[in-house]
């Protein structure tokens, strides 16, 4: 069914007795052309394209829980793309635009929602970084504006400027950035990939790879053995232990990123702001509730949960920032594993295994990265060749030096 | 989380700083060659449950330790002195 006002006002009368499940629950088959491992935003997307672009429609995606269960609705929602380095830079660009007719184009509403982000600055030379940041993001055609403290207050009367820590001087405004409902991306993906003939096989645990000859020829599974030409991997957190079933290491360590949300409060904050020195961001959703978080725990983990010295260190920020937030209730919390790289950029490229695919290591910054990544991964499963967008996100940068460090953080996944 | 320093005894996480996995402590020989360099530097086994790693106790003793904690649980096994580690090692 195409879903249109027409389909909600006639289903309306009808008792919406007529809605249909909105994806298959298919038996897995015995083989396919390729095999996507994780059914969150990135496989699903990946699916997804490689059935529309590239015509590959013979594609399972295995997902061990159920759609939009795992880190897909574990994190913030936030869309971005203002970056510095060059790399990433074209790629965030190339995911703003793809999110800007995602809608349309899955014919689903994800609450896009380009409300503009906020980067406060907090000195003169943050200010002169924040003006090449905005110019970064207009040479790519996605807006970016630096903000006077006079026109600060004018936007954000709410914000305490009298912080002596950190004085706002100013801000980065990227009106092209904001958010979008985490699990209507999934769920639309998943929709769209469906339609096009993609199994989408959730409660399957993949528990390893047959490899013969250094090439991958199949998946175990908890549901049975599925033989594939090309497996694409994508299962966000989790990748080091994939990978490790598949019999090679990677440059990723999985750490714990922890968010918060009050309860739902009128509409106060019509942007994203992402206070940086105090390792701060918030934006309120569509229901009403704050949603911010900070930075990661800072340890290894695979917990799905923070500490409680996070907690702290983000509500100090936080009332720092907005003192007018201090009587709302926090409603809950929750912690998402992040696949941490080496120098805090993803890897989209072949591993030693052959016909064997990552995409992975988008530490915190996965979500945005859903169009892009699954467009850049589905090509170069398809081709073989990398995607114009992506030609630099290579496991290969490691060896060579090439990295994409944006932060300049050195070889510590949990500082970047 | 609450760390057990071998000097300090239990203290609040906060006074700790967490560096890696401790493979960090082994670092391959001059003459090792690229490889081995780029393996220790980057490629990590990230498992998903006993983990050993550096912890320095930054507010306490300023001793390295190096923890076996549980990554799915957060949940510690042992704690050592670095420097005794690297002793018993050579």
């Amino acid at each position: 069914m195409r879903y249109s006002a027409w389909e909600v006002f006639r289903n309306g009368l009808t008792g919406n007795k007529a809605w249909k499940p909105v994806w298959r629950d298919p038996e897995p088959k015995q083989r396919y052309d390729v095999v996507i491992v994780g059914g969150g935003g990135h496989g699903l997307a990946t699916a997804y394209y490689l059935a529309r672009v590239h015509g590959i429609r013979n594609v399972a995606v295995l997902e061990r829980g159920y759609i939009g269960g795992g880190n897909s609705g574990r994190n913030t929602t936030i869309i971005r793309a203002n970056y510095m380095s060059t790399a990433n830079v074209k790629f965030y660009s190339h995911c703003i635009k793809l999110w800007e007719n995602l809608e349309q184009e899955l014919n689903y509403n994800v609450m896009f929602s380009q409300r503009g982000l906020v980067a406060l600055g907090h000195s003169d030379g943050q200010m002169e970084a924040m003006a090449r940041r905005a110019n970064f993001c207009q040479l790519e055609g996605d807006g970016g504006e630096v903000w006077s403290l006079e026109e600060c207050r004018r936007q954000m009367p709410y914000l305490n400027y009298d912080d002596p820590r950190f004085p706002i001087y100013g801000a980065h405004w990227h009106p092209n950035g904001g958010t979008a409902r985490h699990d209507a991306v999934v769920w639309g993906y998943a929709r769209g990939a469906d339609r096009l003939g993609v199994d989408i096989i959730q409660n399957c645990a993949v528990q390893g790879f047959r490899i013969e000859a250094g090439k991958v020829v199949g998946v175990e599974t908890s549901r049975g053995f599925i033989g594939t030409t090309k497996v694409g991997m994508a299962v966000a957190g989790r990748s080091g232990e994939v990978a490790a079933m598949a019999g090679f290491r990677l440059p990723i360590e999985s750490h714990v990123l922890q968010a918060f949300v009050t309860e739902g409060l009128k509409p106060v904050l019509p942007t994203v702001i992402g206070f940086g020195m105090g390792h701060f961001y918030i934006s309120q959703s569509d229901k009403g509730g704050l949603v911010f978080g900070g930075d990661l725990d800072g340890y290894n983990s695979y917990a799905q949960r923070g500490n409680l010295p996070m907690m702290e260190h983000v509500a100090e920020a936080g009332m720092a920032l907005m003192p007018m937030i201090g009587k709302s209730k926090l409603l809950r919390s929750w912690g998402g594993i992040n696949d941490m790289t080496m120098d805090g950029s993803p890897i989209i490229d072949r591993s030693p295994v052959e016909n064997f695919f990552i995409n992975t290591g988008w530490c915190y910054g996965g979500f945005k990265a859903i169009t892009g990544g699954g467009d850049a991964f589905a090509h170069l499963i398809a081709t073989g060749n990398y995607h114009p967008a992506a030609d630099k996100f290579t496991l290969k940068r490691f060896e060579t030096g090439e990295l994409i460090d944006e932060t300049g953080a050195g070889p510590r996944p949990g500082r970047h | 989380m609450r760390i057990d320093c071998p000097n300090c005894g239990s203290r609040d996480r906060r006074e700790f700083q967490y560096l890696g996995a401790a493979v960090l402590m082994d670092r391959p020989a001059p003459d090792a060659g690229e490889q081995a360099f780029v393996e220790y530097v980057y490629f990590r086994e990230n498992p998903a449950g006993a983990h050993r790693e550096l912890w320095l106790h930054e507010m306490g003793c300023r001793s390295w330790i190096v923890a076996e904690r549980n990554m799915g649980t957060h949940e510690f096994a042992s704690t050592r002195l670095a420097a005794d580690v690297k002793r018993g090692a050579k």
